[in-house]
């Protein structure tokens, strides 16, 4: 593994004294997808800003692909391909006409091939000749994502690239996601929806308030803190515990109508098949049985607490 | 230098140009037809001579230099602004260009749109009067520099302002005074002594008398000075675009 992107010790005050990043970072490996999740204000935006280019650093160091980006901001910034989080677009400009300017402006030689192929797969050739003003917002989003892979990217920064966007074209997205990185191409999402990053991403990596909390494999995080439970409803409730029960390590839902039992999914044995039979030694009915498993959303809220607290 | 980031920017910005090209070409036209009319009827038949030259004659460099100054002003500054304006500039300041390849893309194209307007004119004015170039090549050179130093001015402008209205107020406010000011209609000369003073600290006198001069082979100002003024001019709106770009001001937070 080689890394592409180092982040070191990265800081940004803006203007008004506002400590953005406090700070960061992170080592990022050639072809691999990491997730940033954070909470609004978190500094994810800012973050990316940074690295390509936006917003000059306070301190701090970044090479991509072993070239700083402040002394070395072409060869950097040639690397890197960029879909802002907000749709900025010249409106009056046809879909074509946008997408060939950014291809020229990272100083790539005209290659309308390529062209093509892009806004193929991003199911937008139909729209070339339309003018920005006459597309969907999920369309624009698109284009921004054509327009970042025109000049043919290496590195290439994702900053919610499906807020607003339908179920449908987020699954196609994904898939591009995936294409691009069978392709070689490292990605750096950032997105609200913990799903998301479930879904595609290698590692996650969760920022609050300037601060990168953890970045870690995403199985590796699932396995550490992933737990399943699984709730037993009753048919009668109860006020207690009953003790044939108690070396198990249950906990009472609300009401007393339930048993809730935590297990490792991970782990050689899960107990479950000697919990049922236990409860039903100690002469309880059960209504129902569900199971539930952590998600990185409750990994992510958990964090966020303990953070907080 | 990336020379194909200058030619993108060049390009996409005269592609906006050549959309509207009637609305280019018409305007010019009718609007120098129409200081024809005002100016060189209703005036010039009460002023018959300017030093030699028949009163239509003579205003038609000061009518060149108005057209291509506000032009020029107003394609440059609407063009970097824009950009900031609906955020796009984002994809400046993150692709591998430097200042002088981003200013010589904007500044290039509102200059190029300029010089068109300001052939568009001589052609049109050529209709109306008999005009002989005395010297055709500093004609060019004043014309091009002209173009070009406001051009800049103008992507000052446009980096400077944070909303349209102020994207107007300095051609309204200053430039287009200071033009009407510096003797496009009329002679310095003309001027009782004392205003004649005043009018030596516009720098706009000192372009229109050079460029007049091309024309006629007279100036109010002399020539060598008049070349010193744009060169200075051009200069200064230079040093002043790289320092906005070495600072990152109005454009990178
Ligand atoms: N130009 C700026 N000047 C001053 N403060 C800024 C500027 N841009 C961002 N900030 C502040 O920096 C902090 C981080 O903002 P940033 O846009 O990086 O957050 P984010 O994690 O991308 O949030 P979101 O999920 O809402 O997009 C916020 O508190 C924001 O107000
Ligand atoms: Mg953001």
């Amino acid at each position: 593994m080689t890394t592409i992107l180092s982040i070191r010790d990265l800081r940004k005050t803006y203007g008004d004294g506002f400590q953005a990043l406090k700070g960061v970072t992170l080592d990022i490996q050639q072809g691999e997808i990491l997730a940033l999740l954070g909470p609004n204000g978190a500094g994810k935006t800012t973050l990316i800003s940074t690295v390509c280019g936006i917003t000059t650093p306070s301190g701090g160091q970044v090479s991509v692909g072993g070239h700083d980006i402040v002394t070395d901001f072409r060869a950097a910034r040639s690397m890197i391909g960029l879909v802002p989080q907000e749709l900025a677009l010249q409106p009056f400009e046809t879909v074509l006409n946008t997408v060939r300017f950014s291809r020229g402006l990272f100083g790539r030689p005209r290659d309308d091939d390529h062209i093509r192929s892009i806004l193929r797969k991003l199911s937008l050739w139909d729209k070339k000749d339309n003018q920005i003003t006459q597309l969907s917002g999920g369309m624009k989003r698109r284009v921004l994502i054509a327009k970042a892979l025109s000049h043919e990217p290496r590195i290439l920064f994702l900053d919610e690239p499906t807020a607003g966007v339908d179920v449908d074209l987020r699954k196609d997205m994904w898939e591009t996601v995936a294409e691009l990185k069978a392709d070689g191409v490292t990605i750096i999402l950032t997105t609200h929806y913990i799903e998301e990053a479930e879904a595609i991403a290698d590692r996650v990596g969760v920022i609050a308030k300037g601060e990168l909390l953890l970045v870690q494999d995403k199985s590796t995080l699932m396995a550490q803190m992933g737990k399943k439970q699984i709730e037993v409803q009753l048919n009668e409730p109860l006020t207690r515990i009953p003790e044939a029960l108690a070396n198990l390590d249950l906990a009472m839902g609300a009401g007393g109508d339930s048993l809730i039992y935590t297990y490792d999914t991970k782990a050689a044995r899960t107990g479950i098949t000697g919990l049922l039979n236990d409860i039903a030694a100690a002469g309880l009915t059960l209504r129902d049985v569900q199971t539930r498993q952590s998600s990185l959303e409750d990994i992510f809220v958990d964090l966020l607490k303990e953070e907080a607290a | 230098m990336n020379w194909a980031a200058i030619g993108a920017i060049y390009r996409f910005e005269m592609a906006r140009f050549f959309r509207t090209l009637m609305q280019s070409f018409l305007s010019p036209v009718l609007s120098t037809s129409l200081y024809f009319v005002v100016f060189g009827a209703a005036i010039g038949s009460r002023i018959q001579e300017v030093e030699g030259v028949s009163y239509g004659a003579f205003i038609v460099p000061g009518l060149v230099m108005l057209s291509v100054i506000t032009q020029a002003i107003s394609n440059a500054s609407f063009g970097i602004y824009f950009p900031k304006f609906t955020g796009t500039i984002y994809e400046l300041l993150s692709a591998p260009v430097n200042f002088l390849e981003i200013v010589l893309g904007y500044v290039g194209a509102a200059a190029t749109k300029a010089l068109f307007i300001g052939i568009v004119i001589l052609l049109t004015a050529s209709f109306f009067v008999e005009l002989s170039i005395a010297h055709p090549l500093a004609m060019v050179l004043f014309l091009l520099l002209t173009c070009l130093s406001f051009a800049l001015l103008g992507f000052i402008i446009g980096i400077w302002a944070t909303n349209f209205e102020q994207l107007q107020l300095v051609p309204l406010l200053i430039v287009t005074p200071l033009i009407f000011l510096g003797g496009s209609f009329y002679s310095i000369s003309m001027l009782p002594p004392m205003w004649q003073t005043i009018t030596l600290f516009n720098p706009v006198v000192y372009l229109i008398s050079g460029f007049r001069w091309s024309f006629f082979g007279m100036a109010d100002v002399p020539i060598g000075l008049s070349l010193m003024a744009i060169a200075a001019f051009t200069c200064l709106c230079l040093g002043v675009i790289w320092w906005i770009f070495r600072t990152g001001w109005r454009i990178r937070s």
